[in-house]
């Protein structure tokens, strides 16, 4: 069963990656969602870190038999600063999680603040970067988690 | 108006906005992203960013009106405020955030109060300047004319 989970889920990163971009301000939602769509990804978003587990299957009320998207997604992009569970708590859940911990988590704010930016990259970020994103920022993220 | 000079009063006016400060390089990643699958992406993300900052605008009036302000509140406002005006390229709403955020560290209502009072004019000049340049957009189009890119 995981074995085909896994494989299927290389067969689509190829194609079209999907991303779950987690972001609490909806003008940054709506741009976000278009870049990605932009550069070929499909696209799902979430207004907080909370509905952004559950999506994943790491929510407080995963159980195996709920259905997960956890293995369908190929990169995870997240605001740093949200009420109640911020991008960098987001992060570590994912990275604490057995099923997500490989996918590369992206980091967005729009503050420059070099404690905040070693922190995440410790935790296990990808790439931390400066919102608001640009197409070029997106086409590199894309290259990246496709390896093109 | 012909096309042409429906055309021409566009590119006026846009390039008025950008050298005016009303609009920055952000806006023109705005109008880069739109194409045939999302003609009016613009227009929803600007009109998504109309909504929140009245949202926010009353929000921030109602916070600094309370006998004891929640200074936390209202930077959280303004934080939010910030961000969308950035990501669509509203240059002086974004730029009238900054001191805001100052003096809501300082704890300083009467301050905020004129910040608040900065931003709400910034923000309904470009609210109306998008409108406007909206209009001349779709006046073009009914014209049968195409909707000039700007570099």
């Amino acid at each position: 069963m995981e074995t085909f989970a896994s494989s299927a889920s290389s067969l689509s990163i190829s194609s079209e990656p999907h991303v779950l971009a987690v972001d609490d301000n909806l003008v940054d939602r709506k741009l976000v969602e278009k870049l990605l769509k932009k550069s070929s990804c499909k696209v799902t978003t979430a207004e907080d870190g909370l509905r952004a587990l559950e999506y994943l299957g790491l929510g407080a009320h995963h159980d195996s038999s709920t259905n997960s998207n956890g293995s369908k997604v190929n990169m995870i992009i997240t605001d740093y600063c949200m009420p109640g569970m911020t991008g960098y708590e987001l992060l570590k859940k994912i990275k604490e999680s057995s099923i997500m911990k490989d996918v590369p988590v992206v980091i967005v704010s729009s503050e420059n603040i070099p404690t905040r930016i070693n922190q995440c990259m410790e935790e296990g970020a990808q790439i931390f970067m400066l919102k608001p994103l640009k197409h070029s920022d997106v086409e590199r993220l894309r290259c990246q988690i496709t390896q093109c | 108006m012909e096309v042409g000079q429906l055309q021409r009063s566009f590119i006026e006016y846009m390039s008025s906005l950008f050298n005016e400060g009303f609009l920055d390089a952000q806006f023109s990643q705005l109008q880069q992203l739109q194409d045939e699958s999302n003609p009016d992406f613009v227009v929803e993300v600007v009109s998504l960013f109309f909504e929140d900052s009245e949202r926010l605008l009353n929000d921030l009036t109602m916070a600094l009106d309370q006998p004891n302000v929640d200074f936390k509140q209202v930077d959280a406002h303004v934080h939010q405020l910030k961000g969308s005006s950035s990501s669509v390229g509203a240059q002086r709403v974004k730029n009238c955030c900054v001191p805001f955020r100052s003096v809501c560290e300082e704890k300083n209502t009467e301050a905020c109060l004129r910040c608040l009072q900065q931003i709400k004019q910034e923000y309904l000049l470009v609210k109306n300047k998008l409108q406007t340049l909206f209009e001349l957009e779709q006046q073009i189009v009914a014209a049968g004319g195409a909707i000039p890119m700007m570099q």
